[in-house]
């Protein structure tokens, strides 16, 4: 909270953009077979995706920082197991997605979104949104440990903000009519994050889209955490 | 009864790929209760062997024992009897030194009732009673290594690894520094390994000093010692006219090893020591020359150095003071068996 720049800064991002392309874009709506009259339903799901991709770029360069001063090194000088190390730095990255996930959803609730799923939704959607905020931590994480430095993790942040673009984010996958596009869309896994959080809103209780949202928010999370911790070893380099 | 060494170091080898050997097969020995100083150049190879030493870099080949643990397969006893303060300070910015102190001292198992009291203790200790609730983003240069010191301290080490501590300090913090590292050794008998590039910190501090260069010691011994090896004192003489630097050099070449400067002055080696001094000053008298300068030497470190390894110590005016610190207790120190 004594930074809260960090805070304030990556959440207003993703709620600007909300705002305009809900504006904007909702002649899209008029698409035939557009699932929703309301193109904010649509788009909801999109700042909580943008969101954690924001807090694993917060995460990666505090952790690259405390790489860089040497606070880490200081870490490794306590009793403190490697794990237990990587999970407390990713803890305040936790509490910045929990935060951003409550705003998005009254920020949402406020224009106008409804949720198909009611509060019950509601609180899965949160769930998942904090799964996913976790998840991106972790991978800004490994990319820290793994470059080590602030500038590294930051250069990387664009492509990640790509993957959020070549995916259904603005238009269903089914009415993407670029071929290419659609498949890219199609094996991207952020695609489904934003399809199972949209279900929640949109449908209402989706079993495989949220079988398939969790299943990727965990499966990155996993991944994530487990290349962390051998990126950790060696950049300890202790025994 | 044999002492057992606080830190023992055979044939320690650190190697990066695709770079030389930072450290080359090093051996040294360290007493309980002694400050050892260690000293060389910049990229000499010290910070890598305190890296090793405190189990933050694996060795590549050789043995290293600290607190009589082995620092491959005994590491987390290492970590629990050492404390150290790296080369960079490694504080948080936006945290508190009083925080600081009492979030090492939780991740240390301090119980929690003597986290305060070890955190108020430390911070009395190293002067930053006042400054404790200030984020240490505000903290002076100074202030910060006072406080990465207390860290150092919390968990109660036996050993203490400072890595070049008073870099970039005002004399005043450098003194007060001094003192602070003689009192862990010499009235708590914490042993202390000390690198450091500037000469009188190992000269003032150090019971022993190591000097490194290119990964190799290439000297070991009493600050006395080594100094004592090189040789005796010089005089260095500089005539008022340059124009009799010839008659100035024979008067002077019967004391000893002599060696021509610029502008007409000689220094000569003084094989008899400070006493030669009044007879070189009546020599010259004798032969109305007149000098301009006139200037004792006596042996350095430096020269050390230099003996060593035909050099001078890089960057050892650096950031140094001109002038030896003077303790706030307005005492120089005498050290133990000069």
């Amino acid at each position: 909270m004594r930074q809260r720049a960090l805070l304030i800064f990556p959440m207003i991002f993703p709620l600007i953009l909300f705002a305009i392309n809900g504006s904007a874009l909702t002649p899209a709506t008029r698409i035939h077979g557009f699932p929703t009259h309301n193109y904010r339903d649509f788009l909801i799901a999109m700042p909580f995706v943008q969101g954690a991709m924001f807090v694993s770029i917060s995460a990666g360069i505090d952790l690259a920082r405390d790489i860089e001063n040497g606070f880490l090194n200081r870490l490794a000088l306590t009793p403190l197991r490697g794990e237990a190390m990587l999970v407390g730095q990713l803890g305040g990255a936790l509490v910045v997605g929990v935060v951003q996930a409550i705003v998005y959803v009254l920020v949402g609730l406020a224009t106008g979104v409804t949720f198909a799923s009611g509060v019950g939704g509601a609180l899965v959607l949160l769930a998942l949104s904090i799964l996913i905020a976790f998840a991106f931590a972790a991978l800004g994480g490994l990319l820290a440990l793994r470059f080590g430095t602030g500038e590294a993790v930051q250069g990387i942040f664009p492509l990640l903000f790509v993957t959020l673009f070549l995916s259904s984010s603005s238009l269903p996958r089914n009415l993407i009519k670029v071929d290419w596009f659609r498949d890219v869309a199609t094996y991207n896994p952020v695609s489904y994050l934003l399809e199972g959080l949209r279900s929640l809103v949109i449908k209402g209780w989706d079993a495989q889209a949220l079988a398939l949202a969790f299943g990727f928010a965990v499966a990155l999370l996993v991944i994530a955490l487990a290349l962390s911790q051998a990126a950790m070893k060696t950049r300890l380099a202790r025994k | 009864m044999t002492e057992h060494p606080a830190i023992e170091v055979e044939k320690l080898v650190r190697e990066f790929r695709k770079g030389p050997r930072a450290v080359d097969g090093i051996d040294l020995y360290v007493s309980p209760g002694e400050i050892y100083g260690f000293l060389g150049p910049n990229g000499a190879g010290k910070s890598t062997t305190v890296l090793m030493l405190t189990t933050l870099l694996p060795p590549t080949s050789g043995r290293a024992s600290v607190g009589g643990y082995d620092i491959v397969r005994q590491g987390a006893q290492v970590r629990a009897s050492i404390g150290a303060a790296l080369q960079e300070a490694a504080l948080d910015a936006i945290l508190t030194g009083r925080e600081h102190l009492l979030l090492q001292a939780t991740l240390q198992g301090l119980p929690s009732a003597e986290r305060r009291r070890r955190a108020n203790e430390l911070l009395e200790r190293v002067g930053l009673t006042e400054a404790a609730d200030r984020r240490v983003g505000g903290y002076s240069g100074g202030m910060k290594r006072r406080l990465d010191l207390a860290l150092a301290l919390v968990h109660f080490p036996r050993i203490l690894f400072l890595d070049e501590p008073t870099t970039g300090l005002d004399p005043q913090s450098r003194a007060a520094l001094w003192e602070e590292v003689e009192r862990l050794a010499h009235q708590e008998g914490m042993t202390v390994f000390l690198t450091t590039q500037y000469l009188e910190e190992a000269d003032v501090l150090a019971d022993r000093i190591g000097i490194i260069d290119h990964g190799k010691i290439v000297a070991e011994g009493t600050p006395g010692r080594l100094k004592a090896e090189i040789g005796s004192p010089s005089v260095e003489v500089a005539p008022a006219d340059p124009e009799a630097g010839d008659r100035l050099a024979a008067l002077l070449n019967t004391f000893g090893e002599m060696r021509r400067n610029g502008r007409g002055s000689v220094t000569v080696q003084l094989p008899g020591g400070e006493a030669q001094l009044a007879e070189v000053v009546r020599v010259l008298d004798q032969a109305d020359l007149r000098v301009e300068t006139l200037q004792l030497h006596q042996p350095s470190l430096d020269d050390v150095f230099l003996a060593k390894t035909g050099r001078k110590l890089e960057g050892a005016g650096e950031g140094a003071t001109t002038e030896a610190a003077v303790p706030a207790n307005g005492r120089r120190r005498r050290r133990r068996g000069r």
